[in-house]
């Protein structure tokens, strides 16, 4: 059945695109903050500086997967339901990562002894560290294909997930996540954070560039070429070959700007690579879930779109007030002073 | 096998949600509090409302992550636990859950992150404004999880397509307009106002028995007991509607609620019963005459179905099966939370009284009581009434429409549910523990001595 691309049902496939980008590039610097952390800060101050760059925003940012998911949910039930239960013990220790992650935030200073708040450092590493690796695997295994049967169940296990080509691009956004996060803070932080962060993206870039390019590449072949999706990931190493430039340049806004566009070239290849499939069968092409026969009915799509076309802008205005309230850098200065 | 997973999954459930519950209503409440302390600052430029807006703000903040990190699973679980559900209800049920994250979480956690940080970044009047917004935003979230935890137990404004096998949207206007969430809703806002308020009550009560922070504390304490009095009021008033709602949509639960075997006219309260469900009877059966026709349509002589008849009726609509949720814990789950709401009446009228006559402080056993039975019975009221809502619902998920048997996510073998039900219920214990002992420490150590908004920021960033 040939069904153009002009119809509802792909206008919510691009909806949920943006969102998952929008939740990449925002939480992915949250992401890169919390697992530079340990690394950077390198006491208690300098890591409430790093804590603080994010402070305000983060769950904002988090939102945006929860919107992901919702969307999906609403506009793509089979999508959800086939892609949440295949995930089950990916996803379970997403959450478990998400939840130590969301607690720690708010509760490491409200306690002054050096015990707690190491332990809550941890869970920040580990909370931010092992969702930014999870998702890369996630989307490697939709880019993929996964064992969809004829009921549109996943019937893979949890194993089949580990392939070495979803581990690379896990592999891929961890790394890429810790390099947008190093730019983050040499825009937000300032003193010793400053120096250490710009220090750390140089190499980081480098490493980043070089996952990237496999991942991609990989990815390319993986989706059996498809032209656009071809240029997309070829655009998304030369951004980031970009990103080398302007770091060593000490460009360091512009870095980010970059690395920002690597994400959201790079997500946006996987779903055009997998457009209109939304969950590629690797037992029998017909089998797969595509846009048009996972989503829910038009008259949800339509309210739905009502919906996201009042509301989608005028949450992109508020975030981005907010940003612009909490522009100034973030120093010691700043944190010091308080008592818990 | 299949059945060990349904029944994993549905202990992960109700422990998950009933988890995230004991957050949420006071979160519901809280913020409305500390909005108006703050707006009383602001108009007032009196210092005890600045220090009491610090003092329930932090609480509040305690409070709220552990309601976020929740949250988060509860998303994602209808998909990872109930794929089979989640592909039969998701054209109706998955609009509400998105529309809630795009109306409210984004409006919370934005506007709460202006809150926490903009002490000084902000204008006084602005900031203000971001905790009314949060509030507000509370609101919208629970408004919208109602809409779709309502249209389950009260399916309205759907058709099931038979091509599709699945129950697809038909009308959205009747969905968010159904009695069913119009009396849900209103009982939810008013018991998160009665919630947070007896919380409130109880950590006020502590600092007046020790005579510390009297000032602070003592309009604290009547804050939160007209909060109290005017959320059991409206919970009161809310849930003998919902009783009626829900009299009339399913009357299966009423009568298990009831341990109502037989149809009666009039028909009777139960204050205690002893069940014996081998002979479908009670074996002993205390009970106020016509309390129930009362409850149930406001007249002192109408019938009330039993749960004999009901079952029978479902039989013959639905074929063979048993249909009669637990009664064990229907019926005492909706004897706690209404005694619970009694209570909480109670404390909420004698703190409002004791304050008007300024005697508060000199009633010590009302502020143990306030402090131990007044916060013991918000969390008790509302864990019962959840639970008391869900399973008396069952067999079905969707009433008479879909039955909880089999739409658990056939492809999840018991083996992972085991792995996540004990992982979640392994974190949330002990999440339990840093979130208690953070909130008895603040609630402890009372508020702090600031005159200016300056003051405050430096003590809110992380
Ligand atoms: C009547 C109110 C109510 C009910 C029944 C539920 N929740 Fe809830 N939820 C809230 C009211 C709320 C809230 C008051 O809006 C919270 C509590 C703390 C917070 O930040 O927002 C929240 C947080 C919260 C979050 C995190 C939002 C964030 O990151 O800011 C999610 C994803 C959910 N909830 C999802 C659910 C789902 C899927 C539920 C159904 C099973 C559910 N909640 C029951
Ligand atoms: C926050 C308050 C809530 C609490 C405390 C709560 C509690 C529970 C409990 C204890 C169960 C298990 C019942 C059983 O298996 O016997 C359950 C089931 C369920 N509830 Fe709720 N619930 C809440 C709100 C909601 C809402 C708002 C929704 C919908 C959006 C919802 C959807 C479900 C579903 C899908 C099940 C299916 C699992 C099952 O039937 O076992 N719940 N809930
Ligand atoms: C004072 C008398 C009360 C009455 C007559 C009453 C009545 C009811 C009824 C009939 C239901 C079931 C609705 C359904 O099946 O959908 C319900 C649900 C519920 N009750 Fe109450 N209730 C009272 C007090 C309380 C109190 C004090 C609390 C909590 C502190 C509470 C919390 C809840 C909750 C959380 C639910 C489930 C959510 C909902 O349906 O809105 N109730 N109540």
């Amino acid at each position: 059945m040939e069904q153009g691309i002009l119809n509802l049902e792909t206008l919510w496939f691009v909806l949920i695109a943006v969102l998952w980008i929008g939740f990449f590039f925002l939480e992915g610097f949250d992401f890169g903050v919390g697992i530079l952390l340990p690394f950077i800060g390198k006491d208690d101050t300098d890591r409430r500086v790093m804590i603080n760059t994010i402070g305000p925003t983060w769950d904002g940012n988090e939102v945006w997967l929860l919107t992901a998911g919702g969307a999906m949910f609403a506009a793509f039930p089979e999508w959800y339901a086939t892609m949440f239960s295949g995930f089950f013990l990916a996803f379970f220790l997403l959450l478990v990562a998400l939840i130590v992650r969301g607690v720690a935030f708010e509760y490491r200073s409200k306690n002054p002894t050096a015990a707690w708040r190491t332990m809550w450092d941890g869970a920040i590493f580990i909370g931010s560290a092992v969702p930014a690796l999870l998702f890369g695997v996630t989307f490697g295994n939709l880019v993929r294909g996964m064992e969809i049967d004829a009921t549109g169940e996943y019937v893979g296990g949890f194993w089949a997930l580990l392939n070495p080509y979803a581990l690379a691009m896990g592999v891929a956004s961890l790394v890429l996540f810790t390099l947008h996060g190093a730019l983050f803070l040499s825009m937000k932080a300032k003193g010793d954070v400053y120096d250490r962060a710009v220090a750390v993206a140089k190499p980081l870039s480098v490493a980043a560039t070089a996952v990237m390019a496999v991942a991609m590449i990989w990815s390319y072949i993986q989706a059996d070429g498809g032209t656009v999706p071809g240029l997309l990931p070829i655009a998304a190493i030369g951004l980031l070959g970009a990103v080398i430039w302007l770091v060593y340049s000490k460009l360091f806004s512009w870095a980010f700007v970059f690395t920002g566009l690597t994400i959201v070239t790079a997500v946006a290849a996987i779903f055009i690579g997998m457009y209109p499939n939304v969950m590629t069968s690797t037992i029998d092409p017909a089998y797969s879930l595509t846009v048009f026969s996972a989503s829910s009915t038009t008259m949800t799509l339509q309210i739905m779109s009502v919906v996201a076309l009042i509301f989608v802008p005028i949450v992109l205005c508020y975030q981005a007030w907010s940003y612009w309230v909490f522009r100034k850098r973030v120093g010691r200065e700043d944190v010091t002073s308080s008592v818990y | 096998m299949e059945d060990l997973a349904l029944l994993l999954a549905r202990w992960q459930f109700g422990i998950v949600t009933v988890y995230h519950w004991l957050f949420v209503p006071i979160t519901l409440g809280i913020t409305w509090m500390v909005a108006i302390m703050e707006t009383s600052w602001l108009r007032t430029k009196n210092p005890v409302y600045l220090r009491m807006t610090k003092f329930w703000g932090k609480l509040m903040l305690i409070n709220f992550a552990i309601g976020v990190v929740t949250g988060i699973v509860q998303e994602f679980q209808f998909g990872m636990n109930w794929s089979t559900y989640s592909r039969f209800v998701g054209d109706i049920f998955g609009a509400p859950l998105a529309i809630e994250a795009l109306l409210a979480f984004f409006i919370e956690s934005t506007f709460l992150g202006l809150w926490i940080f903009g002490w000084k970044k902000l204008s006084p009047k602005v900031h203000v404004l971001t905790i009314w917004i949060v509030a507000f935003g509370t609101m919208a979230s629970a408004f919208w999880i109602l809409v779709a935890g309502s249209w389950m137990q009260y399916p309205v404004g759907y058709v099931l397509n038979p091509v599709t096998g699945r129950a697809e949207m038909a009308n959205f206007f009747e969905i968010i307009t159904s009695k069913m969430l119009w009396a849900q809703f209103p009982h939810t806002i008013f018991v998160g106002f009665a919630t947070a308020g007896s919380l409130m009550l109880g950590v006020s009560a502590w600092h007046l028995m020790r005579k510390q922070h009297i000032e602070v504390m003592r309009t604290s304490a009547a804050f939160a007991s007209v909060a109290l009095l005017v959320g059991s009021l409206g919970v009161a008033m809310t849930g003998h509607w919902l009783g009626q709602v829900m009299v009339e949509v399913q009357p299966m639960k009423m009568a298990a609620a009831e341990a109502l075997w037989e149809d009666e006219q009039p028909a009777a309260f139960s204050l205690f019963a002893v069940g014996d469900k081998e002979n479908n009877r009670n074996a002993i059966n205390v009970a106020i005459p016509a309390g129930l026709s009362l409850l149930s349509c406001n007249n002192l002589d109408c019938e009330v179905r039993g749960i004999n008849s009901l079952q029978a009726e479902m039989v013959e609509n639905h074929g063979p099966g048993d249909y009669i949720p637990n009664l064990f814990v229907t019926y005492w789950g909706f004897r706690l939370m209404v005694g619970s709401g009694t209570l909480m009446l109670i404390i909420g009228a004698l703190g409002v009284w004791f304050h008007l006559r300024g005697t508060l402080l000199k009633r010590r056993w009302f502020l143990v009581g306030a402090l131990w039975i007044g916060i013991a019975a918000g969390f008790l009221g509302n864990a019962t009434g959840w639970i008391f809502t869900e399973m008396g619902r069952q067999p079905w998920v969707v009433y008479e429409v879909l039955l909880t048997r089999g739409t658990n996510s056939p492809t999840v073998p018991a083996g992972w549910v085991w792995i996540s039900l004990i992982g979640f219920s392994v974190l949330y214990g002990l999440l339990a523990i840093p979130a208690i002992y953070l909130f008895v420490k603040f609630a402890k150590a009372g508020p702090g001595e600031e005159t200016s908004n300056e003051d405050v920021a430096a003590s809110m960033v992380y």
